[in-house]
């Protein structure tokens, strides 16, 4: 199949299929035109920079970090990380570094952030060193960077690494939802006792009060002992079998109630060869559930996201900085990430994969039986159905479960209360306009336009 | 080295002069005796004992009941998504690929669809402008790929090699042989492929010695030699039929696979009414076949008696006399055609299937002489390259040592060839024999090595099928086992740093393409060259010149030969089957289970012997009655005696059917079964017929006599005539078509109402409310009886796209047959089916009824036939609806049947209710179950099975869907665009497989599908309307041309 890519490319999603290797070469390309695009400008540019260099080594202010890292953040971060080789070397303290071991300065990094493409072509020693170290992977040009934004920049990268905070913030927790634990326990355990000190108290008094009366003579009245309620009860032939109807009929309630619940996994929660939260992707990064499985657009399947896919964002991000509790930590994340690594042969250090994959087998959580045809595309691309419809509400699940029971009468349920979008749909256009004027209703149901029929999902 | 190993338990052990204590211990099981009267002995403990055996069981039976109860679990599904996704491949979405099949008998510009990277069912490609249509095993190549008995690697002498020891050989071996005085000979299939060709001729010049012969199985040599004679090219004339005015076929079977076959397309184009004008069609044949079974008038006769018909036509033609001895009738017709292909013109063509240099020299005069527009000698057909004399003479030379190594590569000519076993005799005289094979044919178990050729949906290549009419083939899966093509070997062989696929795209920009794109070219499948290649001449290769000798110099000479030919005793027609073709396919149990056309037989074949003959060698059965079974069993299984066929002395035991409209004194036998290596034990059928397939002549003087036994055939159609039930299959002849008002050939059949005749159509003979069907789609699907050619495309398509089980000639011969879509066959009992009605309304009282429908039973000697497509009719008014007690089987708003399976118990009242017997019930689970032992029991097998339809289970009713899938998705890529449906944009599967328009499907709610037309065409009528079940199939009337003024 490989073989066949000279045709058929023009996937209007590619983009999140292609293999890392395309994508590198896409990026390449990418940075060409961009670099054509700004060709013409150059001279202008570089008198620009000339000038501006000259002003800034004048001012020689020194740049403010917090702008400095906001301006890392969009500009840099795709390729760089201050401690850690990525598609671009690590960037923390690199202006001492270069001074220190190259002897460059502020001017040459400028010059470098501005135009790489230039400085490479015009033979400079180490621009074409640190090129060929990174596998000839053009820096994207940055004219638009002032000289102030590259000292605030620089500022920010000749911060000192701060003390890794994320870990005692993790005991702190750790010991606040752990004190909490304890305390609950101690009121439950306080109320258990008080109540037994109760009863032991009032079985005490009642012996009391039994002694007193016997010391005193006076007599208990024994209750009378008729007839019992309970065998009152058996002799009751009425109650008797009203109440064998009600037995065989809670029995039978509860028996159709168990059977009907056989093969439907409302809540199945299985445990996932890694632990991908969709809290975390969906929900608190707000990651578009068809980003990933994006196949349910045009597909019957939602498909499950090939790994080159989660590579398009984990090549940079390696590790969770997110919030965390006792059971899930960073590190517990990290280790999640690095078998994504594994699973790729994403080799983070040298930051290049090594060939070894190994396919991860998901537990297949929404199981359909054979019979029965069901297609993601006609639900999210022609109904414009919320995926949380049926999958529930994915963004808060730490562990992906089934929501939905999937069952017949569900499916059945949906289509006879559901509209169908007809609007600015070429397709519904004539078919609408008849039916709803055959049902005199404005808006159809599913079921209205054919949706109960057996042979719609049964073939 | 591991049998020197030794076990041993103690010393003692190892003493050669063991103990007797070790010796005695070797009869023994344990050491120690068991102490069972310990625990038996003790009767009074035993007694004593609280847990008695009762209870012991009780224990047991419980702790098993819960385990197995705890352990009621569902099934963990696994899904394991791509690593890295390919770019095209989206997981429940279909792609579709163009290539090409050239296997050296099927050669198709086709359509592969993938799902998931699996090849699973192949489609025309539309954009060919010939052979662009696919046949039933087109159709069901697709199965090849996932044959399970496909060899997995190199082999050497029966055991596993590798390409490195195998190319390191042949190498060695071709490199001594080089420009010595042996041959390097490359047998192979026809490839008719430009790049094929090309690197052969670098092969022949960088060795020398190297002599490349072309073998066909079933061979065209005489035509491809008469048509070299006079044109210059090997090649085949190509004929477009779809303007013919007049066709005559002298013995040619061109809806069959005649000279490649191919022409049904253009065939049903003229053979539809259109402005009161349809082709007339004259055959001449000895057995009864597909285009004979079409003719407007078909005369049957000897072959040898063709070969005068021939002579006389050129006589009539050309004004020169030829006498023959033909009988009167005969000459009669051939008056006749000679007069109707005058007549016509440039709009005539004559056609010949007769194996004979001379004959088809006639042929070809003749066509030049008429001026033929439908023979195309310009651009020739490619498909046929084989030289029989170039491979008799390699036997002989292998025979003689001159051979030092042999390349096999597409052909089987130790199943396949008539002296097959001189040729494995010849065969270990060469030095190094390499058969280049998908399977362990015959053939691959003779040589040194099996080299396994990957199959063409794994291969690259390219195919010229006709002169200008390019094709190419790209794989539509990686290869499935450790597989080279023969091209890539010989590169390699070659030195050359070179894929095959970098070869065919080189020769594509240079020598093809003319600045084209390789890519578009790629996407199209197809190519039209403006530039001619030149091909590589195998016929130089031959020691002496063969192609042109013994041809008299003039046409005249040819006729006069032609006519003096003589028969002495019966004469035996070798023909290759429908489903069966050369025999390459056998393993292919949707080919052994597809229905001949014709005889209706499967997973056999046959001695096709007249009615006549049969009586007169003993070779009859009487038909069964109450009191004896004989040519049927009381189930209604088909049986027939045993013949032994001897021809130039061999002698072949093969089964009797009685086939009307074969000539008298006339056999027919198909070629292709009778294969026994390379495929399982259940699809070895047939009898092999290639042993009487002496000097390549399909016709054989032989002599046949009765065998002991009787043999039990799997039929699915017992009955052959129609019992005058015209009303089944209308028709009307063009004069009546043309002249006569639609009601008094295609009337609306009456019920009584009150007394009262009433069109069924009425609502108030009907017993239901009718419901609105305007709104929406509602399909329906046109089934024209003139345009089917009985091909049975269609019945692997549907095989292919609804995942229908195969279930094997046992189940069969039970009519537990699963075909969705049948293509039934009927003869006439009288000589006509008009005659046959006639009969049946001059039926009068209980004497002549019980005799007269007796004898309607038996068809005529030379019958008319009709075919007749039957799937489930998607009746609006379906009586299998009611009757289902669980309501598995229910209307769809858009007229389709629909059957729930899951709903389904399995009462087969519906099967029981339907008068259209669609109905198709699972006797058994077949798949997964090795009692049926087909593709659907092993992996590779299933992974042709179609993700979107359902794999039935045992017990439940199936039927035809009307593509249920299909025209769902057509409907949710319509919504999806945001737009109406394009016209004629639905399809099923059978209808997109007819490659003669026969079958065409649509929606009657859109006025611009074809099939809104066809609903009102004066043709159209509903199956056994009369029954008041409303289908939603309908049928277009045959119209014959009888030629009347």
């Amino acid at each position: 199949m490989l073989l066949l890519r000279e045709i058929f490319i023009t996937d209007y999603f590619s983009f999140m299929k292609k293999s890392y290797q395309s994508l590198e070469d896409n990026s390449t390309n990418d940075m060409k035109q961009v670099i054509r695009r700004f060709l013409n400008s150059r001279i202008l540019l570089s008198s620009l920079i000339f000038l501006l260099t000259f002003s800034t080594s004048l001012f020689a202010q020194e740049g403010d970090p917090a702008k400095g890292k906001t301006l890392f953040n969009t500009n840099c971060a795709a390729c760089h990380n201050l401690d850690k080789k990525m598609t671009g070397p690590a960037l923390r303290n690199v202006e001492a570094r270069l001074s220190e071991e190259e002897g460059l300065d502020r001017e040459w990094i400028a010059a470098w952030i501005r135009n790489s493409a230039a400085m490479i072509k015009s033979g400079d020693a180490y621009a074409n060193k640190i090129y060929a170290e990174y596998n000839n992977a053009a820096m994207t040009a940055m004219p638009q960077l002032t000289d102030e934004d590259i000292s605030n920049i620089l500022a920010y990268t000749a911060q000192e690494k701060a003390a890794p905070a994320g870990g005692s913030d993790v005991v702190a927790q750790t010991n606040t939802s752990a004190k909490g634990g304890i305390s609950n326990e101690l009121i439950l355990g306080a109320l258990v006792v008080l109540f037994a000190l109760l009863a032991i108290g009032l079985v005490l008094v009642n012996k009391t009060l039994r002694r007193f009366a016997s010391a005193n003579n006076v007599d208990i009245p024994e209750a009378e002992k008729g007839k019992s309620l309970w065998s009152a009860f058996i002799q009751n032939q009425f109650l008797m079998l009203v109440l064998a109807i009600f037995f065989l009929l809670a029995s039978g309630y509860y028996a159709f109630g168990y059977f009907m619940q056989i093969g439907i996994d409302q809540g199945y929660q299985p445990v996932q060869p890694i632990h991908f939260s969709h809290k975390i992707h969906a929900g608190d990064n707000k990651i578009d559930c068809k980003f990933c499985h994006s196949s349910a657009r045009v597909s019957k399947t939602s498909g499950i996201p090939a790994l080159n896919v989660c590579m398009n964002c984990h090549k940079s991000i390696y590790e969770y900085n997110g919030e965390v509790t006792a059971e899930y930590t960073k590190e517990f994340y990290d280790a999640e990430i690095a078998k994504l690594y594994a699973a790729t042969g994403w080799d983070d250090a040298n930051q290049e994969y090594t060939g070894e994959t190994q396919a991860v087998k998901w537990v297949r959580i929404h199981n359909l039986p054979d019979f029965a045809y069901f297609n993601h595309s006609q639900h999210v691309s022609v109904a414009g159905i919320e995926c949380q419809t049926c999958h529930g509400p994915v963004e808060e699940m730490e562990i992906m479960y089934q929501y939905s029971p999937l069952t017949m009468g569900w499916c059945i349920n949906c289509h006879r209360e559901t509209n169908v979008q007809v609007k600015d749909n070429g397709y519904y256009t004539k078919i609408h306009e008849e039916l709803s004027k055959k049902y005199g209703v404005d808006q159809l149901t599913a079921a209205q336009m054919g949706g109960l029929e057996c042979g719609k999902c049964h073939y | 080295m591991s049998s020197s190993k030794k076990y041993w338990k103690s010393v003692e052990e190892l003493n050669p002069k063991q103990s007797s204590a070790v010796e005695a211990l070797k009869h023994k099981e344990f050491v120690q005796e068991i102490p069972v009267d310990e625990f038996l002995g003790d009767k009074e403990t035993l007694e004593s004992s609280s847990t008695t055996r009762r209870d012991f069981l009780k224990y047991v039976g419980f702790s098993t009941a819960a385990a197995s109860l705890a352990a009621c679990e569902g099934p963990v599904n696994r899904s394991i998504p791509y690593v890295v996704q390919p770019d095209q491949i989206v997981p429940g979405v279909a792609n579709y690929y163009a290539t090409a099949i050239a296997n050296g008998y099927d050669f198709a510009s086709i359509l592969v669809k993938t799902r998931e990277g699996r090849p699973i069912k192949i489609e025309n490609n539309k954009l060919a402008k010939s052979h662009g249509n696919s046949n039933a095993r087109v159709q069901a190549s697709v199965l090849d790929l996932y044959d399970s008995l496909r060899v997995a690697g190199p082999m050497k002498g029966g055991e596993n090699s590798s390409w490195t020891e195998l190319e390191a050989e042949l190498a060695t071996v071709l490199n001594r042989l080089k420009g010595g005085s042996k041959d390097i000979v490359l047998l192979t299939q026809t490839f008719a492929s430009p790049s094929t060709s090309k690197l052969i001729s670098e092969f022949k010049e960088y060795y020398g010695n190297v002599r490349h012969v072309v073998y066909d199985a079933i061979s065209e040599s005489s035509a491809l030699d008469a048509f070299q004679n006079k044109y210059g090219t090997r090649g085949l004339a190509n004929y477009d039929f779809s303007n013919a005015a007049t066709i005559v076929s002298v013995g040619a079977d061109f809806l069959g696979d005649w000279q490649g076959g191919g022409f049904d397309a253009g065939y049903a184009k003229s053979r539809i009414p259109d402005h009161g004008k349809m082709s007339y069609h004259i055959h001449f044949e000895s057995n009864m076949t597909l285009t004979g079974a079409k003719a407007d008038k078909r005369v049957p006769l000897t072959p040898t008696q063709q070969r005068k018909v021939l002579a006389e036509l050129y006589g009539k033609i050309n004004g020169s006399a030829v006498s023959t001895d033909l009988p009167e009738h005969i000459k009669e017709a051939v008056s006749m055609a000679a007069s109707e292909l005058v007549k016509a013109g440039s709009k005539a063509v004559l056609v010949s299937g007769i194996q004979d240099v001379n004959a088809q020299q006639i042929v070809l005069d003749i066509n030049e002489t008429l001026g033929s527009d439908i023979c195309d000698t310009a651009n020739p057909v490619l498909t046929r390259q084989g030289n029989d004399k170039a491979v008799l003479q390699l036997i002989n030379d292998m025979n003689s040592g001159k051979v030092g190594a042999l390349l096999i590569c597409g052909v089987n000519p130790s199943y396949s060839l008539p002296n097959a076993a001189d040729f494995n005799q010849a065969l270990s005289k060469t030095e190094l024999s390499v058969a280049f094979s998908m399977k362990a044919d015959e053939t691959a178990v003779q040589t040194n090595y099996i080299a396994p050729t990957p199959h063409y949906l794994e291969s690259w290549g390219d195919v010229e099928m006709v002169k200008g009419q390019y094709g190419l083939m790209q794989p539509a899966i990686r290869p499935l086992f450790d597989t080279k093509q023969f091209q890539d070997v010989l590169l390699s062989i070659l030195g050359k740093d070179q894929s095959f696929h970098d070869y065919v795209k080189d020769n594509w920009n240079t020598n093809i393409l003319n600045g084209s794109s390789f890519n578009q070219a790629l996407h199209d499948g197809v190519f039209e060259g403006s530039t001619s290649t030149t091909t590589e001449d195998t016929t130089e290769d031959t020691t002496e010149d063969t192609a042109t000798d013994a041809v008299p110099s003039n046409s005249g000479n040819a006729a006069r030969a032609l006519a003096a030919s003589t028969a002495n005793g019966y004469e035996l027609t070798l023909y290759p089957m429908t489903g069966m073709g050369d025999g390459q396919q056998a393993n292919n149990p949707w080919l052994q289970e597809f229905p001949d056309p014709l005889a209706r037989t499967t997973w056999d074949n046959f001695l096709a012997v007249s009615e006549a003959d049969a009586k007169e060698l003993n070779l009859y059965l009487e038909p069964s009655n109450f009191f004896s079974q004989s040519s049927h069993d009381a189930t209604g299984g088909l049986n027939g005696k045993y013949a032994n066929v001897t021809a130039n002395g061999v002698t072949v035991k093969v089964p009797v059917i009685i086939q009307p409209g074969q000539a008298k004194g006339t056999f027919a036998m198909a070629l292709g079964y009778g294969r026994t290596e390379g495929l399982k034990y259940e699809l070895q059928t047939g009898v092999n017929a290639y042993p009487l397939y002496a000097n390549f002549n399909p016709v054989q003087t032989v002599t046949v006599e009765a065998a002991e036994g009787r043999h039990e055939f799997a039929c699915v159609q017992l009955h052959n005539t129609l019992m005058g039930r015209g009303d089944i299959i209308r028709e009307a002849s063009l004069k009546t078509y043309n002249t006569e008002d639609k009601d008094a050939w295609n009337a609306v059949p009456v019920v009584s109402l009150d007394h009262k005749e009433t069109p069924v159509t009425s609502p108030k003979v009907d017993l239901w409310d009718e419901f609105d069907r305007s709104i929406g789609h509602h399909f329906n699907l046109s089934v024209d009886l003139n345009a089917c050619t009985g091909c049975g495309a269609c019945v692997i398509a549907c095989h292919a796209e609804n995942n229908v089980p195969v279930v094997g000639k046992e189940e069969i011969r039970r009519s537990r047959d699963m075909h969705w879509l049948r293509i039934d066959r009927y003869y006439s009992s009288e000589e006509t089916f008009v005659g046959d009605t006639a009969k049946k309304k001059n039926i009068k009282g209980i004497g002549s009824s019980m005799n007269d429908f007796g004898e309607m039973e038996s068809p005529a000697d030379n019958p008319q036939v009709a075919f007749q497509p039957i799937m489930c009719q998607h009746c609006n008014h379906a009586p299998c609806e009611t009757v289902c007690p669980v309501a598995a089987t229910s209307h769809g708003r858009q007229g389709q049947n629909h059957m729930a399976y899951n709903r389904c118990v399995g009462t087969r009242y519906c099967a029981n209710n339907c008068p259209y017997k669609v109905r198709r019930f699972n006797w058994f689970l077949y798949n997964e179950n090795d009692e049926f032992d087909f593709h659907m029991n092993d992996d590779l097998g299933r992974m042709v099975i179609n993700p979107d339809v359902t794999v039935r289970s045992r017990g439940v009713m199936e039927k035809c869907s009307m593509c249920i899938q299909m025209t769902q998705k057509t409907i949710l890529d319509a919504k999806r665009d945001g737009r109406p449906v394009n016209p004629n944009e639905f399809k099923t599967a059978c209808s997109a497989a007819c490659s003669s328009g026969a079958l065409v499907f649509g929606d009657i709610n859109n006025e611009k599908d074809d099939i809104t037309k066809l609903k009102d065409d004066k043709r159209a009528y509903r199956l056994l309307a009369s029954v008041g079940t409303k289908p939603n199939v309908m049928y277009q009337a045959l119209v014959r041309n009888t030629n009347e003024a």
